[in-house]
């Protein structure tokens, strides 16, 4: 029997695993800064390098963190290519909940004192 | 023979580098976590170890999902840091001893641990900053490291109970060596915190603190939980307490803490820092 769903929570699983390979593979390659500046000076060109789905590189044209993981992306990665994008976890927190960076940096502080 | 001081927990998020080089630590936000760090400081002082055994989580530095071993340990005589996608300043090379590591991959498999050996290793914030934390005035960090990294990033992740039974492995092959070499304990990791998805900025203030509690007095406690359960309890990320259960299991017996700090946030997550000993 598989587990209850938990709000919110897609497990990384071999299925998301599979389905990410190439995202994932190419925010893993901006760990180099070189790398970091050929994404900058020509995404498509760097995205087709990479062979990212349609879905996948709509995803990433259009920042949006809750697509990049609905098509595998795995958070560890795509931090990376949030770095890129001068977005902190903070950000993507913000981006991914819908809330304002100051109101999510605010529920963060909240539960410190919960 | 061998004999084991003490254990380290801590969390690890990149922000730390990121304290450390602008120097910030005791700025209102940070201070709290960093202070946690005193007692440690003058309890390393006082029992000077040799080697710090990590049980740490690679965050795509090392490994890419072209291979996730579960368990992998380094066995080189050194470990590099480097760039992990943000040009934070890297650490200097940290010291390896590849006999010994070796000597605890052959425990480990004797014992039905199938590990992988990683003969080149390089090593991320989870392993590089709790050790920089442990020894900020050094420029490089003075003691025998040895990296052992447990997947937290594709699923299934090895349960709380099969990282404890390996930590406890791990203890016993460390006092079984023939050596006077005094050795440090390290999991760093959690504790609650989700970085991805709706869930994103979970914390779990109570969990935590009971987690903590059970790291003295029944450190097998969050082996009862499935990894699902776990998730449940500490978000996505949160399940690198699996880190402290394998380091606790190493430590093993009875034990006294002797410093515990617990502050939210540091970064998304819920900072716990804690040094147990030996009662005896």
């Amino acid at each position: 029997m598989r587990p209850k769903e938990i709000f919110g929570t897609t497990l990384f699983d071999g299925g998301q695993a599979q389905k990410g390979y190439p995202l994932n593979k190419m925010c893993f390659s901006f760990n180099a800064l070189d790398n970091r500046q050929d994404f900058k000076s020509d995404e498509a060109k760097y995205m087709k390098r990479f062979e990212l789905t349609a879905a996948q590189a709509q995803a990433v044209r259009s920042r949006n963190i809750l697509a990049l993981l609905e098509q595998g992306g795995n958070i560890y990665y795509l931090a990376k290519f949030a770095g890129i994008l001068g977005l902190d976890v903070q950000d993507l927190g913000a981006l991914q909940t819908g809330m304002t960076r100051e109101a999510f940096c605010s529920k963060l502080l909240a539960a410190g004192k919960a | 023979m061998a004999q084991i001081l003490g254990m380290v927990t801590s969390s690890h998020v990149p922000s730390i580098g990121n304290a450390i080089a602008k120097n910030i630590q005791q700025n209102e936000y940070w201070g709290p976590f960093f202070d946690g760090f005193k007692p440690i400081h003058l309890w390393l002082k006082e029992h000077k170890p040799d080697v710090a055994v990590v049980f740490y989580n690679d965050h795509g530095l090392n490994f890419f999902l072209d291979n996730i071993p579960t368990f992998a340990l380094g066995a080189d005589h050194q470990y590099l840091n480097e760039d992990e996608g943000w040009g934070i300043p890297t650490l200097p090379a940290f010291k390896g001893d590849a006999n010994l590591s070796w000597s605890i991959i052959e425990g480990l498999v004797q014992r039905d641990f199938d590990v992988a050996s990683c003969q080149k290793m390089k090593v991320d914030h989870a392993f590089t900053l709790p050790l920089k934390l442990l020894w900020p005035d050094e420029a490089s960090c003075p003691v025998i490291t040895i990296p052992i990294c447990i997947n937290t990033v594709q699923f299934p992740l090895p349960s709380a109970s099969r990282c404890y039974q390996l930590g406890k492995a791990v203890g016993e092959i460390i006092q079984s060596i023939d050596s006077d070499l005094k050795f440090l304990i390290l999991g760093t990791g959690g504790l609650s915190h989700q970085l991805d998805g709706q869930r994103a900025g979970f914390i779990n203030r109570k969990f935590d603190q009971e987690f903590m509690q059970s790291m003295v007095t029944h450190p097998a406690w969050a082996t009862q939980f499935t990894n699902h359960q776990l998730i449940e309890h500490v978000g996505t990320q949160g399940i690198e307490l699996i880190m402290w259960l394998a380091a606790r299991a190493a430590l093993g017996g009875e034990v006294k803490c002797v410093s515990s700090t617990y502050h939210v946030p540091i970064s998304n997550t819920a900072g716990g820092i804690m040094l147990l000993e030996h009662l005896n």
